[in-house]
């Protein structure tokens, strides 16, 4: 099958273009490195169909980070040897200058290119002008205007996708390659000068360090805010009503025909409370189990991730990553290793890829540590906020202040005990943008759909392991074992032992586990804190080995262990 | 004319580069962000406790650290203009 790469600056919208090629559904956001992996999907265009490849976006074909690697090799093995290999190659109209290097780099090394000018909707009132068929002329292939977010210019994009025909290969330095960039660029782009517009003044003020800062607490205040109101409002309206007036009176019938105290009542129903079904502490796989994802934790992800989607959109992450440059460089990390961060605030998974974007290896073990350890899920957060919320908003402050010293401690360390430097922030910052809603759905609709697949069997597995072990009488025998750990050093009672080792499936199901034993305050507070901390879930775990080895996953695994005993000690000795 | 680094430049001033110390691979990963030689940048705003330094270089900005900042090393073109259209090169 023929394949058609894509290949760009990062940034330009490679994604956008795959997702309107393929009609596969993408994650496209406003910031560079947004894609650290490639992807293919079919395109068909009339009888043939062919194979579309997205590419994480790379400044030359001399990679600086895991994430150009991933194209340099990929060209390297693929276009060199297949014949039927196109390359197209997305450029920024608003850049063309820094744009063309990369498009001239590849003519040279003989590809067929065909280049797409994006984002054309972009230029007008920046006061740029391309002359788009002398572009054409003096490079010699296909250069086709585009805005992937509207579709403008796509149909023509697909009819004139082959028409690029490969040049021969010729060596040129890059001062050469500057210098032709130059001539090209004085020719074919006219600017005039325009006036500050109000979306210009709002990018300045948000990388200045005063007005900065207070647009980056103003955000964080706003984000915090929207996702509680977001899902609570969710909780109070929809899925609420749907569990107690709709699937509450259903279960009651099975409970009815299954009888309680028999095998399977107690599996699939558990407990019946006064009678009725208690969602919180019956604790069988139809009652709890989908109760603790769908309504405790699901309307929280899907405000998380939809306030997630705007702010990515915008183009606000990497300006926030300007003011956590200079604390972040205390630990080892430059300001960009925020963005990974904040990913893993949503699951721990996507925030352990996005390290690629990190130069070196040593940064991406202390980013992925530091998010396993001391940054708390999404879905455990919205436990944690259920679990606290009763008793006001200073637990919760104690929770993520032992996280964020937690983070910053363990960070500090490792930058002072690894061997290596970190290296500078070197970052482009994108222009703000109103968020282009289907992308922004797009989005929310494919982290909502991973949630609940990844989710639901390890929450099932969860309260079945727990069921099981009640039903034959052994939790109590099993869970003395690790009381000497749980009691001693944690302050917590035995039957939290194995709530908290069902947090290495999930952390979400662990903590609906911890509601029947009726904790006091502060045996709350420390269990939160030990299952944020303690093993990440299997799924980090697994993504953990895969990028980095088993070496360093065993080292902070380590690292985890000490860090919960420590901190859930102190917890224990100073509330 | 006096060289100084990025990280001496005034706020709202207009400098041509004039060197990139630091190595080849530096200087290969800067001038891939539009920081050649020769290119005009203007400085938007520095960070305190050596954090880092926003500039404009054509139609981007851009985010160096304290370290990459120091550099860069350029000529001043001219002071901060009475307006700020000057940032477009």
């Amino acid at each position: 099958m023929k394949k058609i790469i894509l290949i760009g600056n990062p940034n330009v919208g490679k994604s956008v273009v795959f997702a309107r090629l393929t009609g596969v559904r993408v994650i496209a956001s406003n910031y560079p490195g947004t894609t650290v992996e490639y992807r293919k999907g079919i395109m068909s265009v009339g009888e043939e169909t062919y194979e579309v490849i997205d590419m994480p976006g790379t400044y030359s074909l001399e990679p600086t980070s895991k994430a150009e690697e991933v194209t340099c090799a990929f060209l390297d093995d693929v276009c060199c040897k297949e014949k039927d290999c196109f390359i197209l190659n997305i450029i920024d109209a608003t850049n063309l200058e820094r744009n063309l290097h990369l498009t001239l780099d590849l003519i040279d090394k003989g590809y067929p290119v065909v280049v797409v000018l994006n984002m054309c909707d972009d230029i007008k009132h920046r006061g740029i002008d391309i002359d788009v068929p002398k572009l054409e002329e003096l490079l010699g292939i296909p250069v086709i205007s585009t805005c992937a977010v509207t579709g403008v210019g796509i149909k023509v994009l697909k009819e004139r996708l082959f028409q690029g025909a490969p040049r021969e290969p010729r060596q040129r330095t890059h001062e050469e390659l500057w210098l032709a960039v130059g001539i090209i660029v004085s020719q074919v782009q006219h600017l005039t000068h325009r006036h500050h517009t109000l979306r210009e003044l709002l990018e300045d003020i948000s990388i200045r360090p005063f007005t900065g800062l207070l647009v980056g607490a103003g955000v964080i205040y706003a984000v915090f805010k929207s996702v509680r109101f977001i899902g609570e409002s969710l909780i109070q309206y929809v899925f609420d009503p749907v569990f107690n007036n709709i699937y509450a009176p259903l279960l009651m019938k099975l409970s009815a025909i299954l009888q309680p105290g028999t095998f399977g009542h107690h599996i699939l129903i558990g407990e019946l409370i006064d009678g009725k079904i208690d969602f919180k502490n019956s604790i069988g796989i139809l009652t709890t189990a989908p109760y603790v994802e769908f309504d405790m934790v699901l309307p929280y992800i899907i405000a998380f991730y939809f306030v997630l989607g705007i702010l990515e959109d915008v183009g606000y992450l990497p300006r926030f990553a300007i003011l956590l440059d200079a604390l972040m460089h205390r630990v080892g990390l430059h300001g960009f290793a925020i963005i990974p961060v904040l990913l893993g605030f949503g699951c721990n998974v996507p925030g352990i890829m996005a390290t690629r974007v990190l130069e070196s290896r040593r940064e991406r073990f202390i980013a992925s540590t530091l998010i396993s350890i001391a940054v708390p899920c999404a879905a455990l957060q919205a436990m944690i906020i259920n679990l606290l919320g009763p008793w006001g908003f200073w637990p919760l402050a104690v929770v993520f202040a032992a996280l964020f010293f937690a983070w910053v401690v363990i960070g500090f360390v490792l930058n002072k005990v690894m061997k290596g430097y970190s290296p500078e922030l070197v970052l482009e910052i994108p222009h703000y943008r109103f968020p282009p809603l289907p992308i922004v759905f797009t989005k929310l609709w494919l982290r909502v759909k991973e949630f609940i697949i990844d989710a639901l069997p390890f929450v099932i597995l969860g309260v079945l392991v727990v069921n099981l072990l009640q039903y034959f009488r052994i939790f109590d025998a099993a869970s003395a074992i690790f009381a000497p750990v749980t009691r001693t050093i944690l302050g917590l009672p035995e039957t939290a032992a194995f709530p908290l080792l069902i947090g290495f499936l999930r952390k979400d199901i662990a903590a609906g586990l911890l509601i029947p034993l009726s904790l006091d305050l502060k045996q709350t507070i420390i269990a939160c804190v030990v299952l944020s901390m303690s093993f990440p879930c299997i799924a980090t775990f697994i993504i953990f080995l895969k990028e980095l080895g088993l070496k360093y996953l065993l080292a902070a695994t380590g690292i985890m262990v000490a860090a919960t005993l420590v901190i859930g000690g102190m917890l224990n000795l100073m509330l | 004319m006096q060289k100084i680094s990025l990280i001496q430049l005034k706020k709202g001033t207009k400098a041509r580069i004039v060197e990139l110390a630091g190595g080849k691979q530096v200087a290969h990963r800067l001038s891939m962000l539009g920081l050649r030689l020769g290119a005009h940048v203007v400085r938007l705003s520095t960070f305190a406790l050596r954090g880092p330094v926003a500039v404009r270089v054509g139609h981007t900005t851009l985010a160096l650290g304290h370290g990459m900042a120091e550099k860069v090393i350029v000529e001043i073109v001219s002071e901060p203009a009475s307006k700020s259209s000057s940032a477009f090169v």
